[in-house]
C-alpha cells in the first residue's frame, strides 16, 4: 500500500533525525541556551522599565524562537551532508516529499520543545501574567512554530548545500516569515493583554491559512530542490 | 534532460525594441499630461504628482513578479533553461522597479509626513517584497551549477510570489488594527488619464527591459553551449 | 562466472554530463548485459564516478540516455532504484546510530515488509559485523563502515550493483567477501559495474573492463 509505505518513510526519517539529535546532546542544549540569551538581551534592550519589558514580551519571545530555530534547521541537513548520507537517502525508492515531511516533524518536535522552555523562561523574565485564555496561546505557539518550521526546513534544504549557508538561510527565510511572525506576535500580544478587542481571532485565522498554504507549497516543491 | 546538444540559438531581437520606443513615447506623454495637464492637489500641491510615477511603478512591479512566477512554473514543468533565464531577467527588473517604488515612496513621505519612512501598509509590504527578491537574486549568486540554480530559483520564486498577497494583507491588518494615518488612497478623476498613460509607459518599459536582459542572459548561455559543443565534438 | 544473457542491465547511449562549463563526460556509450561484471577504470577526473552516479539515478545526464533493465533512469527513476545496489565512495551512514539501527532505518525506507530485525541481522551476519551490531557507527573503522554499507546495499536484494572503489579500506577477508557478493549477484542473473583505480583485487571476478579517458571511452 503506497500510502502506508510513505508514512513509514516519514516516521523512519523523523525517528532517525530525533534520535541522532538526542544522542549528540550538545545541539538541543545549545539552541535553548541561545534562546534564553536572546530573551535576556531583549530585556536589556527594552528595559529596565518593567512595563516596557512586559509590552515587548510577545515580540521578544518570537524573535528569540526564530533566531534559535534557524540553528536547528541547518543542523537537520548537516547530518546528511557529513559522510554523504543524502545520496543514500535519495537512493531509496519512494516519494521525495516523505523526506521533507519526516524532517519537518523532527524539527517541529525540536523547535516545539525549545519554544516551551523559552516561553516559560520568558514568562519569568518579562514578568508576564498567564491569561485565562492560555490554551489558545498554546494554539498560537503551535501554529507559529509550524509556519516557521515549514519554511525553515524547506529553505535549509537549499541553504545548507550552498556557499554562505549561515547568511543565505536567514536572508531567504526571514522576509518570507513576515506574515507568520506578525500574526504570531500580534495574537500573542493580544492574548497576553486579555484580548479586549478580539483581535487574536483574525490573526489566528491568517496564521492557519498561511500554514496550510505553505505546507502544501513546500511539499510540492521539495522534490525539485532536493534532487538538484 | 536527455536531449542531444543541438546548436543553441539565442533569441533574436525581433519586434521587441518597439516596446522600448513606445515606452519612451508614453513616458513623455504621461509626464506632460501629469505635470502640465492637471491642477496641483488641494492639500499637497505639486508633490502629489509623484503619485504619477510611484503608483504605476508599484503596479508594474506586481505584474513583473507575476511574470517571475509564470516562468518559474513553466521551468519546473518543461525544464527548458530559457524559462529559467526569463524568470531571472524578470526578477532583476522587478527588484529594480521595487527599489524605485520604495525610493519614490520615501521621497513622498519626507515632505508629507516629515519622516523618511512611514510604517504605512503598502510601503512596508513593498519593503518585505524587496527583501524576498533580493534573497532570490542572492541565491542565484551563490549557486554555480546551472541546473541546481534553475531548480532552486524556480522554487524560491514561486514561494515568494505566493507570499506577496499574504504579506500585504498581514501588514495592512497590522496597520489598520492600530489606526495610523491613512494612505493617499482617493484619486481625483482628473488624475486618471496621466496615471493610465504612465502605467502603460512603465509596462512597456518593463517588457522592454526584461526582454533585453533575457537576451543578454541567453547570449551568455549560448556562448557556454558553443563551448560545450566544441568539447563534445572535438578531442 | 555466469554466461552473459542477451538482456541488457545497462544500455547507455551518448551519455554526456557537464558541471557549469566543464564537460566531465563527453558522449559515453556502453552496454552491460545481465550476468556480467564490468570494471570501470580510468585516471582521477576521468568521469568514472560521474558515470556511475548517472547509472544510479543520482545525476541526470546533460545529454544521452541510459536504460537499466529496460527502464529509463530519467523518466522511471524510482523503478530503477528498486533494482539498484549502490556503494558510494563515502559510506553515508549515521554516526550516532548503531549498526543495527542504520540497517533498520534502511529497511523501513526500502519498504521491506515484515520483521526488519531479521533482515538486519541476516545482513550483518553476511558481512561479518554481527559482533558489532549494537555499537554506534562513530566508533567504526573505515573497513567496518564499508562492510555496513555493503550490508545496507544487500537489504534491497539488488539486481544491479554499482560500486565505487569497493575494495578500498578492506582487508584480505573483506576483499574476499566483496568479490563473493559481486559474483553472487552476477550469477543470479544480475550485473555489476565496479569503478576501480587498480585492477588487482577484482581481477578474478570481472568479465571485462572499460577505461574512461577524459570523459570518453
Amino acid at each position: 500500500m503506497a500510502l502506508s509505505h510513505d508514512w513509514r518513510r516519514v516516521r523512519a526519517i523523523a525517528w532517525k533525525d530525533l534520535t541522532t539529535e538526542r544522542r549528540s546532546k550538545a545541539g538541543f542544549n545549545g539552541v535553548v541556551a541561545l534562546g534564553v540569551t536572546i530573551l535576556l538581551l531583549f530585556g536589556f534592550a527594552m528595559g529596565p522599565d518593567t512595563q516596557a519589558i512586559r509590552d515587548a514580551a510577545a515580540g521578544a519571545l518570537w524573535l528569540a524562537a526564530l533566531f534559535s530555530a534557524v540553528l536547528a534547521f541547518n543542523r537537520s541537513y548537516q547530518v546528511e551532508l557529513e559522510g554523504g548520507a543524502l545520496d543514500a537517502l535519495l537512493l531509496y525508492p519512494g516519494a521525495r516529499w516523505t523526506i521533507f515531511a519526516g524532517k519537518l516533524l523532527a524539527n517541529l518536535a525540536f523547535v516545539g520543545l525549545m519554544l516551551v522552555i523559552v516561553v516559560l523562561v520568558g514568562i519569568v523574565l518579562f514578568q508576564v501574567t498567564v491569561p485565562p485564555s492560555w490554551p489558545l496561546l498554546v494554539g498560537v505557539l503551535a501554529l507559529g512554530a509550524t509556519g516557521i518550521c515549514t519554511l525553515g526546513t524547506f529553505y535549509a534544504s537549499m541553504a545548507s548545500r550552498s556557499r554562505a549557508r549561515e547568511v543565505l538561510l536567514p536572508l531567504l527565510l526571514f522576509p518570507m516569515l513576515v506574515p507568520a511572525l506578525l500574526a504570531s506576535m500580534q495574537a500573542t500580544k493580544a492574548l497576553l493583554g486579555g484580548d479586549l478587542m478580539h483581535e487574536a481571532d483574525a490573526w489566528i485565522k491568517l496564521l492557519g491559512a498561511y500554514d496550510i498554504i505553505f505546507l502544501v507549497a513546500t511539499h510540492l516543491a521539495f522534490e525539485h530542490v532536493i534532487e538538484a | 534532460m536527455t536531449s542531444s546538444p543541438i546548436p543553441w540559438v539565442p533569441p533574436k531581437a525581433g519586434r521587441w525594441p518597439w516596446f522600448g520606443a513606445f515606452a519612451i513615447l508614453f513616458l513623455i506623454a504621461g509626464q506632460v499630461l501629469g505635470i502640465a495637464g492637471s491642477a496641483p492637489d488641494r492639500d499637497m500641491g505639486d508633490l502629489e504628482k509623484i503619485i504619477y510615477v510611484h503608483v504605476p511603478a508599484a503596479w508594474v512591479m506586481s505584474v513583473t513578479f507575476a511574470v517571475v512566477m509564470y516562468f518559474s512554473l513553466k521551468y519546473l514543468w518543461r525544464r527548458d533553461e530559457r524559462d529559467d533565464l526569463a524568470a531571472a531577467a524578470a526578477a532583476e527588473v522587478g527588484t529594480l522597479l521595487n527599489g524605485l517604488t520604495l525610493a519614490l515612496g520615501m521621497i513622498f513621505a519626507k515632505p508629507t509626513w516629515g519622516v523618511w519612512w512611514a510604517w504605512d501598509a503598502r510601503l512596508t509590504s513593498t519593503l518585505v517584497l524587496f527583501l524576498i527578491f533580493i534573497g532570490y537574486i542572492s541565491l542565484r549568486g551563490f549557486v554555480d551549477d546551472t541546473e541546481r540554480r534553475a531548480q532552486w530559483s524556480a522554487a524560491v520564486g514561486i514561494l515568494g510570489a505566493v507570499n506577496v498577497g499574504i504579506v500585504y494583507m498581514s501588514v495592512r491588518w497590522w496597520r489598520t488594527l492600530h489606526q495610523m494615518q491613512s494612505s493617499p488612497a482617493t484619486v481625483d478623476p482628473s488624475y486618471v488619464l496621466p496615471l493610465r498613460v504612465n502605467a502603460f509607459a512603465f509596462l512597456f518599459l518593463m517588457i522592454y527591459f526584461v526582454r533585453r536582459r533575457y537576451e543578454a542572459l541567453c547570449l551568455d548561455r549560448a556562448a557556454e553551449h558553443a563551448a560545450e559543443a566544441a568539447a563534445l565534438g572535438g578531442a | 562466472m555466469a554466461q552473459p544473457t542477451s538482456e541488457l542491465a545497462i544500455d547507455a547511449t551518448g551519455v554526456a554530463r557537464r558541471f557549469g562549463t566543464r564537460w566531465v563526460l563527453r558522449g559515453v556509450s556502453m552496454q552491460v548485459r545481465a550476468g556480467e561484471a564490468v570494471g570501470l577504470l580510468g585516471a582521477n577526473g576521468s568521469g568514472k564516478s560521474t558515470l556511475l552516479r548517472i547509472f544510479g539515478t543520482l545525476l541526470r545526464p546533460s545529454a544521452g540516455a541510459v536504460q537499466v533493465f529496460g527502464h529509463d533512469v530519467a523518466t522511471a527513476a524510482d523503478r530503477v532504484r528498486t533494482m539498484l545496489g549502490f556503494l558510494a565512495h563515502t559510506p553515508g551512514l549515521y554516526d550516532d546510530l548503531t549498526a543495527r539501527e542504520n540497517l533498520r532505518f534502511a529497511a523501513a525506507m526500502l519498504g521491506l515488509e515484515g520483521a526488519h530485525d531479521a533482515a538486519a541481522n541476516a545482513a550483518l551476519d553476511r558481512v561479518g559485523l554481527s559482533h558489532a551490531s549494537d555499537e554506534r557507527v562513530r566508533g567504526f573503522s573505515a573497513g567496518m563502515e564499508r562492510r555496513l554499507a555493503v550490508a545496507r546495499m544487500l537489504l534491497a536484494r539488488p539486481r544491479l550493483l554499482l560500486l565505487d572503489e569497493p575494495y578500498s579500506n578492506l582487508d584480505a577477508d573483506g576483499i574476499a567477501m566483496m568479490s563473493e557478493i559481486i559474483s553472487g549477484v552476477v550469477r543470479g542473473g544480475g550485473a555489476a559495474v565496479v569503478v576501480l583505480h587498480e585492477l588487482a583485487p577484482a581481477a578474478g571476478i570481472l568479465d571485462r573492463t572499460v577505461t574512461l579517458r577524459e570523459g570518453r571511452i
